[in-house]
Parts: structure tokens; sequence; C-alpha cells
């Protein structure tokens, strides 16, 4: 075995034992900050495997857009909503995690059953196009796949201007869907200093 | 076979004389050009460093450091060694791990981004296909690094520092890319060699600062957000947060945020110097030179000459830039909070995305000067 498949083999392991760790500790950990700076990990990792497939810029615009954006979106959010507050307890709280286990181990066995019985077809290391994806990543994003491309932008655009109404509500004094006049007291609620109630 | 300044070739070549097999060359040879360009990083902030303190001291009629060495040359390691011997604390009521992780988080990105900072045609640790992408992709992790050391603090100033850091960064780092796309554009390639090689047919003529006037300087001020220098350096404004998230941390973690910083700065100067002061082009074509006095371009001497030169120009054109980012440092007031997002999201997004569309218009209308 050439020291470059080693290498493979070796970054692989540590990269899936990374994802396979972090993942069950996102889920699992109780601190909700420590479950947000493990997704990153986790997103890092994914980016690793991607970097492992010869995907290079695949593996970039992962780092950027999860790690870069999605990732820093959700701890800014954990951080700027940080109140101490006392959580009621559920009463249930066994049988439910019994449940969402359930559910969760038959979709891993479905999804390793796929796995087993689907024949895939491997490319050759020799096929793959590697430094050139970028290039075919842009042709086909602007020819075949211009459609959802378009769509997808359209979607984020809505996204980000539904954000924007939601966030700036003091700008109207009417609710848009109701025609109610709004809830001022929630606006005060919201722009209360951030750090008052935290001791 | 055309011949080219190749290190890695002659040391393979070298290495298999004693009668090693080649993949252990290449393994051996593997970290070598990395812990060179580690090294060039540490001694370019020693520098840097030095260079502050001599031009604060120069714009505000002092002496600054002149006992340590001739000069004060020494000032830096001395700071250095006193950073590295201090005791290192731990806050009672910190997060021990995410406290240590964060330093790290924001150093090991920048170090990395250094991968692909060329200082001749061979002369980087790898020509990666993405290149510039990588860079933009790296820097995009450090805001993590810093909400992560600002909330282990548990500390309101370093709080509101983290989510500073992390808002500015995210913000400038939109038109940072929208400009760097426009330099892509007229490259036809991510690479930063590519880059270069397309600016080196006229000299100083053909580089890409006549072209993108208005990039140039989108990405100089984005830079300089990025790198928290102080026009923009909110995140540690003293007057109002102590120290932003660096509050709580002494010695050698404070350390990792100081040689963080000055690395990014190191690195944001040799990459403007990349991609809109020609990287290591000679302001008049070596090539034109050499011909000029009937010299081969192809021999041995005249390619190690051009290879120093090439250095040369880069190191120069990045320490030209870091002394005017020194310059404005002490001489401009520091902006507010909401000027900042306003300059970033305001200003310079829309300048940038229509400086992205008119070098497109550009392109297409006159393609012998903007990129075929």
């Amino acid at each position: 075995m050439s020291i470059a498949i080693t290498t493979q083999i070796i970054c692989f392991t540590i990269l899936s034992l990374v994802i396979l760790i972090g993942a069950l500790g996102v889920v699992l950990l109780e601190s909700i900050v420590y479950s947000a700076f493990l997704l990153g990990g986790v997103f890092m990792s994914v980016a690793g495997l991607y970097l492992l497939l010869n995907a290079s810029f695949v593996a970039a615009a992962q780092v950027l857009v999860y790690v870069g954006a999605v990732n820093v979106l959700i701890i800014f959010a954990i951080m700027l909503v940080n109140k101490k507050e006392d959580l009621k307890p559920i009463n249930d709280i066994k049988s439910r995690r019994i449940i969402s286990t359930t559910i969760c181990l038959t979709l891993l066995s479905l999804l390793i059953r796929v796995d087993l019985t689907n024949v895939w077809s491997l490319s050759s290391p020799q096929n793959s196009i590697g430094e050139e994806s970028t290039i075919r990543i842009g042709e086909h994003l602007f020819s075949d796949y211009l459609l959802p491309f378009e769509v997808a932008s359209v979607l984020l655009l809505m996204a980000m201007i539904g954000a924007i109404v939601l966030a700036r509500r003091d700008v109207m004094s009417k609710d848009i869907s109701t025609g109610l006049p709004v809830d001022q007291e929630l606006i005060e609620k919201s722009s209360e200093p951030l750090l008052t109630n935290k001791n | 076979m055309e011949y080219r300044l190749d290190l890695e070739y002659s040391f393979n070549e070298f290495l298999k004389g004693f009668g090693l097999s080649s993949e252990i060359a290449h393994i051996i040879w593997l970290p070598l050009p990395m812990l060179l360009v580690l090294v060039a990083a540490v001694v370019g902030v020693l520098v840097t460093v030095w260079l502050e303190r001599k031009i604060s001291a120069a714009a505000q009629q002092r002496i600054g450091p002149e006992y340590a060495g001739a000069l004060g040359v020494l000032q830096p390691i001395a700071d250095g060694l006193k950073l590295l011997v201090k005791e290192d604390i731990i806050p009672a009521k910190a997060d021990g791990i995410l406290f240590t992780a964060g330093p790290i988080l924001v150093l090991v990105p920048v170090i990395l981004s250094w991968l692909i900072v060329p200082f001749g045609q061979n002369l980087l640790i790898s020509n990666v296909g993405i290149g510039i992408f990588l860079w933009i992709a790296l820097s995009s992790i450090q805001p993590i690094g810093l909400l992560m050391s600002g909330y282990a603090s548990n500390n309101k100033y370093s709080l509101l520092g983290g989510l500073r850091a992390a808002a500015q960064s995210i913000s400038y780092e939109i038109p940072l890319a929208l400009s760097v796309l426009a330099i892509v554009l007229m490259t036809n390639s991510l690479s930063t060699i590519d880059i270069v090689n397309q600016q080196s047919g006229a000299g100083i003529l053909s580089w890409n600062i006549w072209r993108q006037p208005v990039g140039f300087i989108v990405f100089w001020i984005c830079a300089l957000a990025e790198c928290e220098r102080l026009p923009f350096d909110l995140p540690e404004a003293e007057e109002e947060l102590v120290a932003g998230y660096q509050t709580e941390y002494a010695g050698m973690k404070f350390a990792l945020f100081y040689l963080g910083s000055y690395i990014n700065l190191i690195l944001s100067a040799l990459l403007v110097s990349i991609l809109y002061l020609g990287g290591w082009g000679f302001p008049i074509p070596v090539e034109l030179i050499a011909k000029f006095l009937n010299l081969p371009i192809n021999a041995p001497f005249i390619q190690v000459f051009t290879a120093s030169i090439g250095i040369v120009m880069t190191v120069l054109k990045a320490y030209l830039l870091v002394f005017i980012a020194i310059l404005l440092r002490w001489t401009t007031p520091r902006v507010r909070i909401d000027q900042l997002l306003d300059l970033g999201w305001k200003f310079l997004l829309p300048i940038s995305l229509a400086n992205l569309l008119i070098t497109a218009g550009l392109k297409l209308a006159f393609p012998q000067f903007f990129g075929g």
C-alpha cells in the first residue's frame, strides 16, 4: 500500500469519527452553545471529506457557506437571545426520548439498507475532474441547472425581505396579515438592553 | 523541456542521490516550504511590530523603542519573550475549553491562508486551483473563533467585542469577495499564479490597479476592516469595551490574538499586491531587460536573479501597503459602529456590485484589455 493511500485512509477515519462524535454531541449535549460550536466542527469535517474526494471547490464552498455563514448566524442568534430562563420540566420526557430514538434508528437502518442493496456506479480515480470542477459547476449552473439556481436565489431574497419586515415591525403600525394594531409591548421587549437580566 | 527554477525537483533529485525512494523524498520535502513560510510570517510580524512602534513614534514626535538593539529592532522579540513567560490565566468563571480554543481558531485559518501566497512562479506552497477562493473561505472561519473567545470569557465587554468582531467580519466579507470576483472575471481563473501572470504583460502598465481602481479601494478598505485595523478597530475599542474579546486574555493566548492580527495584516497586504499590484512582477518586465541586455532568459543565473527580484518585489509592495495601514492607524479617528455597518452595507456593497457589473460589460466590449 502506498503512502498516499495510507494517508487517505487515516484522514478518512479521523474525519468520519469527528463527524459521528460531533453530530452525536450536537444532539445530546445539554449546552446549546457547545452544540452550535460542535456543529461548526461537523461542517468542517464534511468539507474535509469533499477534499478527500478531490472536490476542492465544493469543500471551500462548504466552509464559506456552512461554517462562515450558517453556523456564525446560529451562534449569533444564540448569543443575542442568551437569557437565563427556567424551563418547565417535561413530564413524559422518557417516552419522548424512546420514540425519537426509535424513529432515528429506523431511518438509519433504512439508509444502511439502501447503501447495501444499491449498486453504486463508482468512477475510477483517473476519471475524476479535480481542478476542472469549478468550470464544470459554473457551466451546469448556467445551463441545465439555471432554473433551480434562479428559483433558489428568489427564495433567498424572499426570506431576506421577510426577515427585514419581521425585524423592523416598528415602522408599521398595523399587522400586515391581520390588520390589527401591532402589539407595542412585544417591540418594547425586543428592544430591551441585552445583558440586563444576566447575573 | 524548458528550464525553470524548480526547487522541489532539484531537492528530490538531491535526496534520490542518497538512495532514497521518490516517495520518501517527497515526504521529507513537504514540511520544508510550510516551515519556511511560517518562519517568514513570524519574521514579517516582528518587522511589522517594530515598524508600527517606530512609525507611531514618528507620527507623534517621539523616539520610540531605542535601547533594545540598534534603533530598537530587538524590541518585538523582547515583547514576544515577555508574553511567552507570562502566567497563563483562565478566569475562574470562564469556560476553559472554549477559552483556549478561541485564539487557536482565530490564528489557524490565517496561517493556512499563506498556502496560496506566491512569491514567484514556483515559489509558493501549493498552486491550488481554487486559489483565492480558499482564502475567502478560510477567512470566514475566523468570526467563530472570535465569538467563541468572546462568549467563553464570561465578561460583557468580551461578549460585545466578539459580537462586534463577527458582525464586522461578515459584513465586510461580501464587498471583499465581490471585488475579488471582478479580478477573477478578468483572469478566467481563481489561481493566484494566473492572476499575477495576467498582469505581467507590460510591467507597471498592465497591473490590475489601472483596470480596477474602484475594486482596489474597496478591497483595501475591506481588508483593513477584516484585520480590525484602526479606522475599523471597533471590536477592541478601548474607550468603550476595554479590549473587546481580548479583555480576559493574558500571556501566550493573548499573544496568539496579537500574532493573528499582524499575520492577517501582512497577508492582506500581500494579497492586495498580488491582486492589484502585479505580485512578484518588476515595474519593467524582467524579460524586456534581459532582451535589452542580450542575456538568455533561461540561463540559470538569470532564473535565480528573477526569482530573487520576485521575492523582493512582493515583500516591498506588501510592506508599502503595511506602511500605509500603520499611517492610517495613527492618523485617523475610529468610526462608530453604525457608521461602520452603514459604510459596509450601504456604500461598499452597491459600489462593488456595480464594479462587478461594469467589469463584466467591459470584458465583453474590450476583451483584449479586460481578459478574453
